[in-house]
């Protein structure tokens, strides 16, 4: 297995009397992308700015390419994308782009294909006061991109955009990633980075709640899916004594079961073919697993 | 290293133009020049002294006022600013040093300020010289003028940077600000006049106050240019010009110490910055 580009062992750290982050373990692989899932206020900014090395650590390591962060190696090797991006009203976004990539040494002739990359090919040469929020965001991500970084930190890069723009990220993203781009972006829900990242940690109160493939968080959580079955009129009562269930109204009923007992449960409304109306199957959806994880009733360890 | 500061300093310099400070300052600064030029002339005439000398003087005595304002105004925000908009946050994730974005900061603007003087107040001399003739000692007067009008600009931009990066809010940052100017350029003043008055014994007025009048940066650089100044009508605590216990480059050793100590402790602030 390939060492982690970023490794984060057991981090705690507080504001005062308040912890933020309170023992996170976590890594990131080159070529992985892992979304950091969690509520208001769950310490996930807290966490990329503990990575950038704004922060005074409290407990715990964390290292970048194998070095402590806001190092030259660390800061070199990573680059960041902020929740909320601002940039000087009055430079152009090639002014912008030009400027990161002076500090960050990289050539000037990779802007164009840059700023082709996230659609501002166009716009370019027009002042960012003019630029909507989604083109603003992309030019963050752009400049996230020069020098092409080891580590992208995303602060909820997609926060704000239309689902077309916010697809056309993931493409770059992925772009980024199939480079052997290791990348680390954070989000609100579970919806919007399926699919897209390659796993998930879900970050509640300042501790990792869960991390894994979206597949092994479902497994994990096992919810139960829902059968509602709609009867015919007067069958009712007969369904409910042979499948149990709860009863709705007159005629429908609900019935959980786990996920892998649902096949049987189906087979056996077969037999009762005549007497059924309808069948809808619930699967537990994303937000529900989310919601698992990241509620506080998880608190106990 | 090179790169960066120079990045760091196209890219100050470049928003002080096109913020308008650059353009704003000297217009205000050229407005002044000509305006006491034309007024010194008149007087000039009577006192059969040359113009830009004696402008020279006046405008020692109001730069004092407006040009640590105007390094003030193009500065103080420039820390505050970002770190409220959270610009700052993605200059400090990349690999500049922290020193560097300080310097590159401190050269642009330092810079907006010397080209704001050079432009307004080599405009105005040249068309005060043109209208009323000059000698070389004019010239000379009106240069050392220029020059350390800029040294003193680079001075209160380095205070501005410092207390933008002390403060980290723009609220605060401008408060500061303005409580430094009314201290070093209004109140110090006041203070040692009052002073020098109540003690009346001539130890403290002869050996103590002009060291504390020199000490300040913006005396320093009024009592440099009219202690060179022979002609200067001097009045109030200017009269210590032509009275001073040390040589006049003595003041420029005092605004050089002051942008070395602004410097080294801009940069230490700026260190501690949490973005
Ligand atoms: N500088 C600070 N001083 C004190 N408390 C802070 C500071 N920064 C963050 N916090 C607290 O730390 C917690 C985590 O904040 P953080 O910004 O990391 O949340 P987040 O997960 O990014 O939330 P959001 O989804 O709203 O962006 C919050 O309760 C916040 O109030
Ligand atoms: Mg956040």
């Amino acid at each position: 297995m390939t060492q982690p580009i970023l490794d984060i062992r057991d981090v705690s750290l507080s504001f005062g009397s308040f912890k933020a982050l309170d023992g996170v373990t976590l890594a990131v692989s080159p070529g992985e992308r892992l979304a950091l899932l969690g509520h208001n206020g769950a310490g996930k900014s807290t966490l990329f700015k503990a990575v950038l090395g704004f922060l005074a650590q409290g407990e715990g390591t964390i290292t970048v390419a194998g070095h402590r962060p806001g190092s030259d190696v660390a800061r070199i090797a990573m680059s960041y994308l902020p929740e909320v991006v601002s940039f000087p009203q009055s430079l152009t976004g090639r002014e912008v782009l030009a400027y990161f990539s002076g500090l960050r040494g990289a050539s000037r002739s990779e802007i164009d294909g840059l700023l082709d990359r996230v659609g501002l090919a166009d716009a370019a040469d027009r002042r960012v006061r003019t630029y909507s929020k989604g083109m603003r965001q992309r030019l963050g991500l752009a400049q996230a991109l020069i020098g092409a970084p080891r580590l992208l930190l995303l602060d909820e890069p997609t926060s704000g955009l239309d689902p077309v723009s916010r697809h056309d990220f993931y493409t770059v993203i992925a772009e980024a990633a199939a480079r052997g781009c290791a990348v680390l972006l954070s989000s609100h829900g579970l919806e919007e980075v399926q699919g897209q990242t390659d796993r998930v940690a879900i970050l509640s109160r300042g501790r990792l709640r869960a991390s894994g493939t979206l597949a092994e968080l479902a497994a994990a959580a096992a919810l139960r899916t829902t059968i509602r079955v709609t009867a015919k009129k007067g069958h009712a009562d007969r369904l409910q004594a042979d499948l149990g269930g709860r009863r709705m109204n007159g005629c429908r009923l609900e019935i959980e079961c786990a996920p892998d007992a649902k096949l049987g449960l189906l087979l056996q409304l077969g037999h009762h073919r005549e007497a059924l109306h309808e069948i809808d199957v619930f699967a537990p959806s994303l937000n529900d697993i989310y919601r698992y994880f990241s509620d506080t009733k998880g608190d106990q360890p | 290293m090179t790169t960066r500061i120079g990045t760091i300093f196209a890219q100050e310099f470049r928003l002080a133009r096109r913020n308008l400070w650059v353009g704003l300052a000297t217009g205000i600064l050229g407005l002044f020049a000509v305006v006491l030029g034309i007024f010194g002339a008149g007087q000039g005439a009577a006192l059969d002294a040359d113009a830009l000398t004696l402008t020279a003087a006046s405008l020692a005595t109001l730069s004092v006022y407006l040009i640590p304002l105007i390094a003030l105004l193009m500065s103080y925000d420039s820390f505050a600013g970002e770190i409220e908009r959270g610009a700052l946050a993605l200059t400090l994730a990349s690999p500049v040093r922290r020193w560097e974005v300080f310097a590159g900061k401190f050269a642009a603007q330092s810079l907006a300020v010397g080209v704001a003087i050079v432009l307004a107040f080599g405009a105005a001399g040249a068309f005060l010289a043109l209208s009323f003739g000059t000698g070389s000692d004019g010239i000379a007067a009106w240069l050392r003028l220029m020059a350390t009008a800029f040294v003193l600009g680079s001075v209160f931009v380095g205070f501005g940077l410092m207390l933008s990066a002390m403060a980290g809010r723009t609220a605060t940052a401008a408060a500061s600000a303005v409580g430094l100017w009314l201290v070093l350029v209004v109140i110090y003043d006041l203070a040692l006049l009052g002073s020098v008055m109540a003690a009346s014994d001539g130890i403290f007025a002869s050996q103590v106050f002009p060291w504390l009048v020199v000490a300040n940066p913006a005396d320093a650089f009024r009592l440099y240019n009219l202690a060179l100044i022979e002609t200067a009508p001097v009045a109030g605590i200017d009269g210590l010009a032509s009275t001073l216990p040390f040589p006049p480059t003595a003041a420029l050793a005092v605004l050089g110490l002051w942008l070395s100590a602004v410097l080294a402790l801009g940069i230490r602030r700026t260190k501690r910055i949490v973005p």
